[in-house]
């Protein structure tokens, strides 16, 4: 199914790596497409699988979850936390009839604008191709 | 007035960086339409200083309880507009920034509507979390007037000379035998000319005669914990085998030790004893075993060393000891590491004796150098009459992964240049260069002088280097790209100009203080324009070349910034931490430890099955709220209803 | 100890002097922050962004200058000038605060003054490019936000007077000289632009659509006389075509100034990607000689600049500029040194990477402080190597590009090690046997 529509992506950041790569990807002038509204959160390790499950709910077609490097985690082990838990979200997602690509982990240092950007196009891209949330309303 | 506030929402066009591309009067328009917001107004630069007083006068003036502010990144101005609440006496948690430069704006230039979409709805998603923030409490924790510097090179020695004359306590770790780094091994410096350690030695005999100041050499961090203010510090302090004590520094040891291994200190090019100093005006001058080679330590046998010390400082019984501090501030200043050109296959470095670093011809330039100042071969000991510089080796080239320049090595090649046709006027001096890069105070000058002095600049950089097997002269191969010629030029001596790379340490020292490093692998500052010598942890600095290359003055200048920053920072004995923590509802905690296990700061206790909160531990990362089974914790303005507020306002329309 | 009885003078309001105010300040000295223009800012305020990172530089440097202004510990003295300086125990400084004809107290900055003054003026902040009234602030943001008489073009209507509120305004306004005791003094007293006329062969000056580094800086700011949409003087046209020369006034036996000015290399790339930015698909070619990309995140900028924006770098010397009289469009005669051809290529708008120079009165600021200048005419550290903010009379400390030209990240680094020298020179004697300098 590839049907014309914008997909609706939420993303997660933490404070101190993937928001400031995302500001980054600004300062550089990298563009990416608008589906993103991003959420900043102290750390990665904050992103409670409810929020990830909420967000689908209310309609996100997809959902990025982003964070420090594994080992460069600002808290030393919150990312490790989220690799876990997003792993277990995913198999979640898949008994409830959702495509587990549509959740995405992605460890983007500060530095790192242009993976960003990245990123984001690669999944509203891909997400353009599996098509909406069935529970879109 | 309504319970969930009344709620001022200030829009910033940035001069054009977010006017330019969309519409503001719509997202005026939109904002003013939203639930419990009492003013929506738009501005030129709302950070500037009519627009704060735009703020605080709408606080007074309208009795507004919470403000969201749509502009750049919160990185860039949070704290700014927090202290225009804070001034206007109101929470300065009671804000919300909206960013809509850096993450919208500049990044979705062709696309304006849809860019003023986003802004809208990201708008959205900040008033409805700004209804459920609450006022948190600053907290107020006193500093310690005591500072770690890690690494005792120029950057770090003069930090720690400045903040010593201010009376601060400074504990200086370096994990050589001795401090000096990479300055004390030059010969000259550019473009003074200075005799390098002429005017760096009397600096290290100021810091290791400084009461102020404790220099732990041949020591390495191992563990940092704390924050701002207090820190706590493990280091580890590697056995000499030596007394440091009873060492008088007199020197008959080594004079007496049977064997010898290449010096570091001289590039591998010379020799020291398997006790030593790493060169004769060490700071402190107290010798130290090379465990490795030490005849004791390797067959059990010798202890000449011990014998002959009249001090009795030989130990050969020495441990490692861990040694523990508490200061209030820490400055990085770990400078950096030599390229290794080995890797680079079409120069034959390590294959061709008559190879060089810049480093290795410091070395050879240098009177207590391994050969006593005269410019030799390695093949034949004789002197060379040729000599080319390859600059760039390891430095604005993709292939080695560095692709920064490493800013000293144009006018550090100049300056070897310079002393050969010094020393030797008869001798064909080569630059094989991509620009050269004069770009310091009198750097013009000493480059014209260079070439008035014949000196040969070509620019282009090699592309193969090869040996004749007789002679062992060097044939460069390499385009003039000026000329558009093929040049094979033919000489004695090839030295490469290495860049600066970030040190071995630089990835341990990132993971143990918890700062991040750029793509370059250096240390990344706070902001390059307004704070290079910060970091995003409050409390840590940085100075040197481990923020980046850096010739001898810049690294002096950053010493002193560095300093500066830690002697404002200790001034007033106090300091404001964030409140943004966890707490517990024990009532709900059902003691299954959860949380416990993920805390990495030890901040939370499981007694009786309940688990409790240290709050002065607590870095508020959150990751205990989001494992409890219970939602027993409550993260600080990042609490679940908050959270999940804002993903609701993402998707609504 | 207390530092509040400890006075030290900042000469020069840039984002150098701010720096060192703000350093010295936190640390609980009394400063006394000297600017001879009426606001604080320096070039810094006239810039559009800064590179490599092209942040926005207004937006980082107005939170400095707010700071600056509530500081409870700095004392702002603006279109203010040191007089005399005589060394006794301690410095006694004269410092001469000049007319402002506007009351510092009263004026709230509402602008209505300026809305109703007759005068027009051409704007020495917009690089002459558009024009002020003769009751002016220089920009917007200006710190402090008061406003200044210009006396040179006032006539004197009274029109300011009679609409200001505040009643702030006052024509007999007479100028104060006050005298303050300071333990030391740091000069960050920046630099001028190179006089781009005396390089009579570009035509600046003569031809319209020739402009300086800084003039183009504020083409393309949103503040700037077209508001930020990137236009031809002559005819406002957008351009198609932008050539940049490098290294006018700087490594130059002509200009009579052999050293390199840092930062011009870079200004010009960035300047070529925000070109590329305000107008896709312009052609823009920078003639250089080398490209000094030297500091952190410079080279990466630098191929970006050609990689991804197309920016193209010819290395070439242009010899002269020719103007089209009828479209105004400018003909550059280019050596290029990798050819050795002699092209001639027609451009737009020519843009002049002018250098960085000494200021215009710095003979006049070497006999008050009484310290030196070196061959170059920038103020002299006493040692180059080891501790390049020390001035050559003990007590003066030199900083940012006053000492020579200096990008924003140097400067700021340069302004905390002279705060750090001051602090400790003016507590030595608190804790004495100090080996340092």
């Amino acid at each position: 199914m590839t049907e014309d529509f914008e997909p609706q992506i939420l993303a997660f950041t933490c404070n101190w790596c993937s928001y400031a790569g995302a500001d980054l990807a600004g300062g550089s002038r990298i563009q990416y497409p608008t589906n993103i509204r991003i959420i900043r959160l102290m750390c990665s390790g904050r992103v409670d699988s409810l929020f990830i499950l909420e967000a689908f709910r209310h309609g996100a077609d997809g959902v990025l979850v982003t964070g420090c490097h594994l080992g460069d985690c600002h808290y030393v082990t919150g990312n490790m936390f989220t690799e876990f838990r997003v792993n277990l979200t995913k198999q979640a997602l898949e008994t409830v009839g959702l495509e587990p690509e549509r959740l995405r982990l992605e460890w983007i240092s500060a530095s790192e604008g242009e993976k960003f950007a990245r990123v984001v196009k690669e999944m509203v891209d891909g997400i353009r191709k599996i098509g909406k949330n069935p529970l879109r309303s | 007035m309504s319970s969930k506030g009344r709620i001022g929402v200030y829009i910033c066009h940035c001069g054009l960086n977010i006017a330019e591309v969309m519409n503001v009067n719509s997202i005026v328009e939109y904002t003013a339409s939203l639930p419990n917001v009492f003013i929506t107004r738009d501005y030129r630069y709302v950070c500037s200083d009519p627009g704060q007083a735009l703020i605080k006068n709408d606080i007074k003036e309208n009795d507004l309880d919470r403000i969201v502010v749509a502009s750049c990144s919160p990185r860039m101005h949070e704290t700014t507009f927090r202290r225009v609440l804070e001034e206007a006496d109101l929470n300065p948690y009671m804000l919300e920034m909206v960013n809509i430069r850096e993450q919208c704006s500049w990044v979705h230039i062709g696309e304006p509507e849809k860019a003023t979409e986003k802004a809208k709805s990201l708008i959205r998603m900040a008033v409805v979390r700004t209804t459920l923030l609450k006022p948190l409490k600053m907290e107020e924790v006193t500093t310690l007037h005591s500072v770690m510097i890690i690494g005792g090179g120029i950057a770090g020695l003069q930090a720690a000379l400045d903040l010593a004359n201010q009376n601060h306590k400074v504990f200086l770790v370096e994990k050589e035998p001795s401090v000096g780094g990479h300055m004390a091994q030059l010969d000259k410096t550019f473009p003074t000319m200075d005799c390098s350690i002429c005017i760096f030695a009397p600096k290290m005999v100021d810091a290791g005669k400084n009461s102020n100041i404790t220099l732990l050499t041949y020591s390495e961090v191992q563990e940092v914990s704390g924050i701002v203010g207090n820190f706590h510090v493990k280091i580890r302090k590697k056995p000499r085998f030596v007394d440091q004590i009873k060492c008088v520094g007199c020197g008959i040891c080594a004079t007496k030790c049977p064997v010898k291994c290449t010096s570091k200190f001289d590039v591998g090019l010379g020799v020291r004893k398997a006790i030593y100093v790493p060169f004769p005006q060490a700071i402190p001058l107290v010798y130290t075993i090379d465990k490795k080679h030490c005849l004791y330590f390797t067959k059990n046998v010798c202890k000449i060393c011990e014998k002959f010390c009249e001090a009795d400082a030989i130990d050969f019984n020495q441990e490692l000891e861990i040694i523990e501090l508490d200061v209030g501030a820490i400055i990085v200043a770990t400078g950096f590491d030599c390229y290794d050109p080995s890797e680079l296959g079409e120069y034959g470095y390590g294959t061709f004796s008559n190879i060089v670093t810049s480093l290795q011809m410091e070395r050879l330039m240098n009177a207590s150098g391994p050969t006593g100042g005269k410019i030799l071969r390695q093949s034949d000991r004789e002197k060379p009459k040729r000599i080319a510089f390859i600059q760039c080796v390891g430095s604005r080239d993709k292939r080695t992964g560095n692709v920064h320049c490493s800013n000293a090595c144009c006018l550090n090649s100049i300056k070897l240049a310079r002393q050969i046709k010094e020393k030797h006027p008869e001798s064909e001096v080569y630059v094989f260069y991509n620009d050269i890069r004069a770009f310091g105070r009198r750097f013009e000058e000493f480059y014209s002088k260079a070439r008035e002095d014949w000196v040969n600049f070509i620019k282009g950089i090699p592309s193969e280097i090869k040996e004749d097997p007789l002679t062992k002269n060097l044939i460069i191969f390499a385009e003039d790209v000026l000329s558009g010629y093929l040049l094979e030029v033919e000489v004695d001596l090839v030295v490469l100009a290495v860049g600066m790379i970030p040190p071995e340490s630089a990835k341990e020292l990132s993971r143990i203080l918890h700062i991040p490093r750029g793509t370059d692998g250096f240390f990344l500052e706070a902001h390059p324009k307004l704070r290079p010598v910060g970091t995003n942890t409050a409390g840590i600095f940085l100075a040197g070349a481990c923020q980046g290359p850096k010739e001898i003055p810049e690294s002096i200048a950053q010493g002193k910034a560095a300093a500066s920053s830690v002697a404002n920072l200790l001034f007033t004995g106090k300091v404001m931490i964030e409140s943004m923590i966890a707490s517990i509802d024990q009532d709900l905690c059902i003691g299954c430890g959860l949380c416990e296990e993920s805390c990495p700061y030890v901040a939370i206790i499981l007694a009786d099955r309940k688990a409790s909160l240290e709050e002065a531990l607590c870095k508020g990362c959150g990751t205990c709220g989001s494992l409890c089974p219970e939602h027993a914790i409550t993260m600080k303005h990042f609490t679940d209803k908050q959270v999940k507020a804002q993903i609701l306002a993402a998707f609504e329309r | 100890m207390d530092l509040r009885k400890k006075n030290v003078l900042v000469i020069g309001g840039g984002v150098c002097g701010i720096q060192s105010s703000l350093d010295l300040a936190d640390m609980g000295f009394n400063v006394y922050l000297v600017e001879k223009e009426p606001s604080i800012g320096g070039h810094m305020a006239q810039l559009d962004k800064t590179f490599p990172t092209l942040d926005c530089s207004a937006c980082i440097l107005t939170p400095k200058m707010v700071d600056v202004a509530r500081h409870p510990n700095i004392n702002l003295l603006t279109y203010s000038e040191i007089t005399n300086i005589s060394k006794g125990d301690r410095f006694n400084v004269t410092i001469l605060r000049k007319p402002r004809y506007v009351e510092e107290e009263k004026c709230t900055g509402c602008g209505i003054c300026t809305e109703h003054c007759p005068i027009e003026v051409a704007s020495e902040f917009e690089m002459k490019l558009s024009t002020r009234k003769a009751i002016y602030v220089p920009f917007p943001q200006a710190i402090p936000l008061v406003f200044t008489i210009d006396k040179e073009h006032c006539i004197t209507c009274g029109l300011c007077e009679k609409m200001c509120e505040a009643g702030a305004i006052n024509y007999d306004q007479k100028p104060i000289n006050m005298s303050v005791k300071v333990e030391s003094i740091i000069v960050a007293t920046g630099f001028n632009s190179f006089d781009a006329r005396k390089s009579g062969e570009y035509g600046y000056g003569r031809y319209d659509n020739v402009v300086t580094g800084l003039e183009f800086e504020r083409l393309l700011s949103a503040g700037g006389p077209f508001g930020g949409h990137l236009a031809r003087l002559s005819d406002g046209k957008i351009p198609k075509r932008i050539a940049f020369i490098q290294c006018v006034g700087s490594r130059d036996e002509k200009s009579g100034n052999l050293n390199c000015s840092r930062v011009c290399c870079m200004y010009s790339t960035k300047q070529a990607v925000l070109a590329k930015e305000h107008v896709p698909g312009v052609d823009i070619q920078i003639f250089y000689s080398d490209i000094r990309a030297f500091g952190k995140g410079f080279e990466e900028f630098y191929r970006r600049s050609e990689n991804e924006f197309g920016v193209k770098f010819i290395r070439g010397f242009v010899s002269e500029i020719l103007e089209d009289p009828d479209t105004k469009n400018l003909l550059l005669r280019v050596e290029d040194t990798e050819t050795e051809e002699l092209i001639d290529r027609e451009f737009d708008i020519v843009v002049l990477s002018t250098g960085l120079w000494p200021r215009n009165d710095i003979e006049l600021m070497e006999k008050t402080l009484n310290i030196s200048r070196s061959n170059d005419g920038f103020f002299a550290p006493a040692e180059l190597q080891l501790s390049s903010v020390i001035a050559t009379t003990s007590g003066i400390y030199i900083a940012g590009a006053a000492e020579g030209p200096k990008d924003i990240p140097d400067s700021i680094s340069q302004a905390s090690a002279a705060a750090m020298k001051a602090s400790i020179s003016s507590v030595r004697t608190h804790i004495g046997g100090i080996t340092d300098d």
